[in-house]
């Protein structure tokens, strides 16, 4: 293969935009999340539980891991694309990445609703 | 003022010659009319004709002289002498290759500043006087259209630094948007187009590295902003 430079993916304003709007979603959820905790102040486990075991907490503590994930995944993959030079190594830490993430996401899925 | 010593520490390379770079310590005495750096290496040139470096306006026009100033890129021109601390370390830009001493190979940088394709995409036939704009339409090009191209922001830049080769740079992004922001020009989609990538244009994580070195007091990154905010507005 000739060794020539090629740009132009012509895609990285979704990403982007997912970075800025995972991070809003991540930062409202931790005001939810003190605000709840000012409210029930939950000294046992079953207290804790209790928290959790609510439908609208679930559900917006399981979108708060999905956008943690999906922030640290573009966050990592920015790291890969400045630092590492070499395509394979970066496809192999990229696809790395991106199977911890997602196994991350259900392992999340599966302790909020085992609770 | 009176006549002072004012000590150098100056990075000198000459491929033909030097094994490795190295720093050298020299001291020149300045007259009270020496005000600018430029000044005092006219004068180190002049006691030591080996040292290298780029000069040609020197007022600030050209961006010939860019170096590292004690750690910070900067007009070697319009740098007050007696601002600087002692000794007054030079070093060439940092990030690209060296020629000889502070004269360094600026072919990527534009390389980078060519691929915006930096000149107005207009396909109507020429008009008989000139393509005119509003008032409006031209306050946006203020900021923008002044940049000299010395190179100072994309080299004080760690994205342009890792990724040179595909990364387009503090300069050559702001001189994009002086071209979409352009009423003037037709090619605002493929400009736009050719700045959706993840290293020509998100390279940049807001550092603003570039905001702080700029001689000509510019704002690449607020350049940038409006380009992404261009692009969501096509896109959302």
């Amino acid at each position: 293969m000739i060794n020539r430079q090629v740009v132009g993916a012509h895609y990285g304003l979704k990403d982007w935009m997912a970075q800025r709007a995972s991070a809003v979603i991540m930062a409202l959820y931790s005001v939810l999340g003190v605000l709840v905790l000012m409210l029930v102040r939950p000294t046992s486990f079953e207290a804790w539980q209790g928290i959790f075991a609510n439908g609208p907490i679930k559900f917006f503590t399981f979108l708060f891991f999905v956008s943690l994930f999906y922030h640290a995944w573009i966050g990592i993959r920015d790291l890969w694309m400045d630092y590492v030079k070499q395509t394979g190594l970066r496809l192999s830490l990229h696809v790395i990445t991106l199977a911890l993430l997602v196994g991350y996401t259900a392992w999340a899925a599966a302790i909020l609703w085992r609770l | 003022m009176s006549k002072r010593t004012v000590q150098f520490s100056i990075y000198r390379y000459d491929p033909d010659r030097d094994d490795a770079p190295y720093m050298q310590d020299i001291s020149i005495e300045l007259e009270p009319t020496d005000r600018k750096l430029l000044d005092a290496l006219t004068k180190l040139k002049a006691k030591d004709d080996a040292i290298s470096y780029r000069r040609s306006c020197r007022e600030g026009v050209c961006g010939s002289d860019a170096m590292n100033i004690n750690g910070r890129n900067g007009l070697a021109c319009l740098t007050d002498i007696d601002s600087l601390k002692q000794p007054i370390v030079l070093r060439p830009l940092p990030g690209l290759p060296v020629i000889r001493d502070l004269i360094v190979d600026m072919t990527q940088f534009f390389k980078q500043y060519h691929s915006i394709k930096p000149y107005l995409i207009n396909n109507d036939p020429l008009p008989e006087r000139e393509r005119l704009q509003s008032p409006e339409d031209r306050e946006e090009l203020n900021g923008l259209y002044e940049c000299i191209l010395c190179a100072c922001c994309s080299t004080s830049c760690p994205s342009f630094w890792w990724n040179p080769d595909k990364f387009v740079g503090p300069a050559g992004l702001l001189a994009a948007y002086r071209f979409i922001a352009d009423t003037r020009d037709q090619a605002t989609n493929e400009r736009l187009d050719n700045l959706e990538d993840p290293y020509r244009l998100f390279r940049c994580h807001t550092i603003m590295n570039c905001v702080d070195v700029c001689p000509k007091g510019l704002n690449p990154t607020k350049a940038i902003g409006k380009i992404k905010d261009m692009m969501v507005r096509r896109a959302v």
